[in-house]
């Protein structure tokens, strides 16, 4: 039965290694940014961040970020890295949907469908 | 300075200030945001987007491990993360409206709320504070095995705990910090959960509560990669070595000395913000 297999601990475990990958994931991503960004600008000077400018609409948007890191951009790369990053809980709580779906708890359904709803609101300004 | 020069002292800061925040309990996005602000003069906006990002990093890795081992309360977290995204988006809206003084001034405030908090005597649970309703109806109860005996216990309180989550989900919005030590007083505190098992559920539900801020202060340019990774590379092996560290320092004097660094960060701050010099 499906509620066997979606059994506590399982759900534990994914839970837990959908954490651990999507970690991994990002900062390697963000690591080959990192290496592609300092081997082209590592000696220029550094930006001044004491005056706040505001990232260019490129860098706000998942269309603007993913362009940029298929231009091989090493900014870009590492922005994209970054919302893998961001993405990590997001998909954890879908996972959390799916298991208390499965398990048949529509109260947590729908407390679980509450909390994605906030965190895909936060992401919509960056995905329109 | 060369950017990469530059990049390379940012890295080791955050390595620093992510050992420190393992250390001291607090976390690292409250070591960064100072570290950023007043070592490197950064604006308190990039700041804050970069301290952000690397709480997400940091907590999801602890909390990985924490929900292999079977303490983390997955249905309280889930629950009680209604409460922190809802005021983490609210926080991070307010964010983008009020001066960096403003910021300034109540990230030190809550930075010496946290260094205080953490010299309290842990609590005496007097008292159960009575049946909870809603915990019933929700199921928020579990048990978890030491290696004496199985732990079963419930949450009390269920709406002040809610109440309290809000206001720590609000804070990590505005201020790019995972509001931890807030997180685990509500649940060791008020809901009245043992203290094991709300660390863990708190570590859990910092990566989700600062995931909803972060969507936002991605689409209003408050992110930049050049400055974020080095934090984010930085802060995830600092907070890892000293989750690991942590066990075996049994000195009150190391615990006392961090804590009196984060204090000092504290004051400057709130100087600064103050006299309007960030």
């Amino acid at each position: 039965m499906a509620w066997t297999r979606w059994n506590e601990e399982r759900v534990d475990q994914a839970i837990g290694n959908t954490l651990r990958a999507g970690v991994l994931l990002a900062v390697a991503i963000v690591a080959v940014g990192a290496a592609v960004f300092l081997a082209r600008h590592g000696a220029e000077r550094p930006p001044d961040y004491h005056v706040f400018r505001g990232e260019p609409g490129e860098m706000r948007t998942v269309s603007g970020i993913l362009e940029a890191a298929l231009r091989g951009s090493g900014r870009g790369i590492i922005q994209l890295g970054l919302l893998f990053l961001i993405a990590t809980p997001v998909a954890r709580v879908i996972l959390s949907v799916a298991a208390f779906a499965a398990q048949g708890d529509r109260k947590f359904v729908v407390v679980t469908l509450m909390v994605l709803g906030a965190l895909l609101y936060s992401l919509l300004g960056a995905l329109a | 300075m060369t950017l990469l020069s530059m990049t390379a002292l940012l890295w080791s800061g955050a390595l620093t200030a992510g050992l420190v925040g393992a250390l001291t309990g607090l976390g690292g996005g409250v070591v960064i945001v100072p570290m950023l602000a007043l070592g490197f003069g950064v604006d308190v906006r990039y700041a804050i987007g970069a301290s952000l990002l690397s709480v997400i990093a940091t907590s999801s890795g602890a909390a990985a491990a924490y929900v292999k081992e079977g303490i983390t309360n997955i249905r309280v977290g889930m629950f009680l993360e209604v409460a922190t995204t809802m005021g983490a988006i609210a926080g991070a809206l307010v964010a983008t409206h009020v001066s960096t003084s403003a910021v300034a001034i109540l990230f030190g405030a809550v930075l010496l709320g946290s260094v205080a908090t953490s010299f309290r005597e842990p609590p005496g649970k007097s008292g159960d504070g009575g049946e909870d309703r809603l915990a019933g109806w929700l199921g928020l109860e579990g048990s978890y095995r030491t290696a004496l005996e199985e732990v079963h216990y419930r949450a009390r309180r269920v709406p002040l705990g809610f109440g309290v989550m809000v206001l720590a989900g609000a804070l990590s919005g505005l201020l790019g910090i995972g509001s931890g030590a807030l997180k685990v007083i509500a649940m060791d505190n008020v809901m009245r959960l043992p203290f094991k098992v709300s660390t863990a559920t708190s570590n859990f539900m910092i990566g989700v509560t600062a995931a909803a801020s972060a969507g936002i202060y991605v689409t209003r340019g408050y992110i930049d990669p050049a400055l974020a990774f080095p934090v984010v590379l930085g802060a995830l092996p600092g907070a890892l070595v000293g989750s690991r560290l942590l066990p075996r320092i049994h000195s009150n004097v190391l615990r006392l000395l961090f804590a009196g660094v984060i204090g000092i960060l504290a004051v400057e701050m709130l100087y600064k913000g103050i006299t309007g010099r960030l």
